[in-house]
């Protein structure tokens, strides 16, 4: 590609970017674990049905910004936190918010699977329906899990076995029935912390390109390792480093002519 | 050679890689030690099934003579006369069981609360100190336990948990629950119980419920689950067979308890469905007899009780077992 064509298509992606709601926003987030300083003063808008990704070195802080925008963070006994998450213009941390049903709009897949063991596939994919239950929404299960497993392109591989142990299933199957779990909830973003870590190549395909799929309807932020998969299904790309966001960028733009020279020797793999 | 070995894989470490040899003669040092010692240990070993083998024939061989002399009647007769040399075990084997059963089923829900209260709400804090007074009613004796019970709990049960059951809750319709209040009583026996038992539930439940990864807690919470959803829907179901295993480690324990039950249950040989009324134990029948036995049949039909107390322990730990083995068998990592 010549760089006059990438430079006009950075251009339009920051353009589409910069059009499009921000679905959430961080400013200046900060979060600790005990004395550990583990996010560094973040800001970051994220678009609305776009793609987000977030690499860096491992232990710069990505996972933990990740679980900052659902409120897992504060799971952690010596956790602590300050600044603002926006979730439809509305602070996430306000003390009138209650976390749960702030979980329930941001859905999260865990870097590896984590299927519930005594339940059946069916019950893992429902395992969450029963919480939008009991907040009186009318859920019909059976479709739900239908659709939530045809969406993570696991359902011709199950849908005779709906009923064996989700334990059966092969771990990238189970992976992509964690992240069905999380779909079954409708919710409005979907959090993915490294979603292929542990898939072989065709799974990792599959969840591409549900990833792209999904961008249709949802908003996704995805943290990953994997540079070309960055790339591939991101709009704009985070860059962190020692849990600073060193450059925020489209995708397009980080990867060709990276804003800053740390994000340059990190792409070209002199460190990280 | 310590250095070397600290060093790493010879392709690593300086100089000339290591000498097969040399390690050799530290594997081959100790051969003559080793072998002693894994003997020592094997004996050791066998040691406890031959002990298990022993008892059991020895306390078949001093009860067969009861055993052959009423056969399967020893089981289902409730007479117990030393004058006509008349014995049956069946308000023992009986009691045995359903003052068990009303100990799990008062201790389990109970335990089960102590247990989630301190792995998941107790403030760090509490968690030691509360966790280590339940643990100290495990070591309390015996004993002890029925000295409370009889000056205690059975004046206590007597005088106002026994009414307020038969005649408040109106459960005295119902034949479990009906008749005199005389204090001593197979209820008795089952609060000691389940207070004995309690200790050793909620600690393998405390224990197996903190052994819960916390990615399964986590996965439960990013799916909008409230703390009490998680527990019921996440952490409890991966760790039921280990607190299944808690329940049966104090039906093991309620089954034998000896000492607390004689001197709460009233030791009658008479079976009655109202767990009012006074029972007897296979244990307590036993501890209770045994310096009294006047003839060989008297004292063969106590051991013959030994046996079937030991032959139901071992059915009802294998059953548990069984049944621990085929959930965790459905759920297995
Ligand atoms: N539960 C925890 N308690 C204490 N410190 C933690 C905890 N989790 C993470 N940290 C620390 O916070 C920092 C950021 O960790 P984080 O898991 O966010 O890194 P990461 O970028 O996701 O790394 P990776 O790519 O390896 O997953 C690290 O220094 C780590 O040691
Ligand atoms: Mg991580």
């Amino acid at each position: 590609m010549p760089a006059s064509e990438a430079l006009a298509r950075a251009r339009a992606d920051a353009a589409d970017l910069a059009a499009q709601p921000a679905r959430m926003e961080v400013r200046e987030l900060n979060a600790h674990f005990g004395v550990v300083h583990a996010v560094k003063d973040v800001s970051m808008p994220i678009p609305e049905k776009r793609v987000t990704a977030v690499i860096g070195p491992s232990g710069c802080g990505k996972s933990t910004f990740l679980r900052t925008l659902n409120r897992m963070h504060e799971t952690v006994p010596t956790a602590r936190i300050s600044g603002t998450v926006l979730l439809d213009g509305q602070d996430i941390y306000a003390p009138a918010v209650d976390p749960v049903s702030v979980r329930r709009h941001v859905g999260m897949v865990f870097q590896r699977p984590t299927a519930f063991p005594t339940k059946s596939v069916r019950g893992n994919v429902a395992a969450g329906l029963g919480v939008l239950r009991s907040v009186g929404e009318r859920v019909d299960v059976d479709e739900r899990v239908e659709e939530a497993l045809r969406r993570a392109a696991l359902w011709d591989e199950v849908k005779d076995r709906l009923d064996v142990s989700a334990l059966e299933l092969s771990g990238g199957q189970q992976q992509r029935l964690c992240i069905a779990r999380a779909l079954a909830m409708n919710p409005g973003v979907l959090l993915l912390d490294e979603p292929t870590a542990s898939l072989d190549p065709l799974s990792t395909e599959k969840v591409e390109d549900l990833v792209r799929q999904l961008r249709e309807d949802i908003t996704v932020v995805m943290v990953t390792h994997n540079m070309e998969q960055a790339a591939r299904v991101s709009d704009q790309t985070g860059f962190f480093l020692h849990g600073e966001l060193v450059e925020l960028s489209p995708t397009s733009q980080l990867f060709t002519r990276p804003g800053d020279t740390r994000t340059e020797a990190y792409i070209t793999g002199r460190f990280g | 050679m310590v250095d070397e070995i600290l060093a790493g894989p010879p392709g690593e470490a300086e100089g000339p890689p290591v000498e097969p040899a040399q390690p050799r003669v530290g594997i081959h040092g100790g051969g003559f030690g080793d072998r002693i010692y894994s003997g020592v240990i094997t004996l050791s070993a066998l040691c406890v099934p031959a002990l298990l083998l022993l008892i059991f024939w020895v306390i078949t061989k001093a009860g067969w003579l009861a055993l052959h002399t009423f056969g399967f009647g020893f089981l289902t007769s409730s007479q117990w006369d030393s004058v006509k040399q008349q014995y049956g075990a069946a308000p023992a084997l009986y009691g045995t069981l359903v003052s068990s059963f009303v100990a799990l089923v008062l201790a389990t829900p109970l335990a089960l609360g102590v247990a989630i209260f301190l792995s998941e709400f107790a403030p760090a804090w509490l968690r030691r100190p509360v966790a280590f007074l339940v643990d100290l009613l495990a070591a309390i004796p015996s004993v002890v336990y029925g000295l409370w019970g009889i000056f205690v709990l059975v004046p206590f049960l007597r005088s106002w948990v026994m009414p307020f059951l038969r005649d408040t809750l109106h459960l005295g319709a119902t034949p479990f629950f009906s008749g005199p209040a005389y204090g001593p009583s197979m209820l008795a026996a089952g609060v000691i119980l389940a207070i004995m038992i309690l200790p050793y539930i909620s600690a393998v439940s405390r224990e197996v419920l903190m052994a819960v990864p916390r990615s399964q807690r986590e996965a439960a919470l990013a799916l909008g689950a409230t703390r009490w959803e998680m527990l019921w829907g996440a952490a409890i179901p991966f760790a039921r067979s280990g607190i299944a295993g808690g329940v049966i480690l104090g039906l093991g324990r309620a089954l034998g308890e000896t000492m607390a039950v004689t001197m709460v249950i009233g030791n009658r040989q008479e079976i009655a469905t109202s767990l009012f009324a006074p029972g007897y134990t296979m244990a307590s029948l036993i501890a209770n007899q045994f310096t009294e036995a006047t003839s060989d049949l008297n004292l063969s039909a106590l051991m013959a009780v030994g046996f079937v107390l030991f032959v139901v322990t071992l059915l009802v730990n294998a059953g548990a077992r069984w049944l621990v083995w085929r959930t965790s068998l459905e759920t297995s990592i």
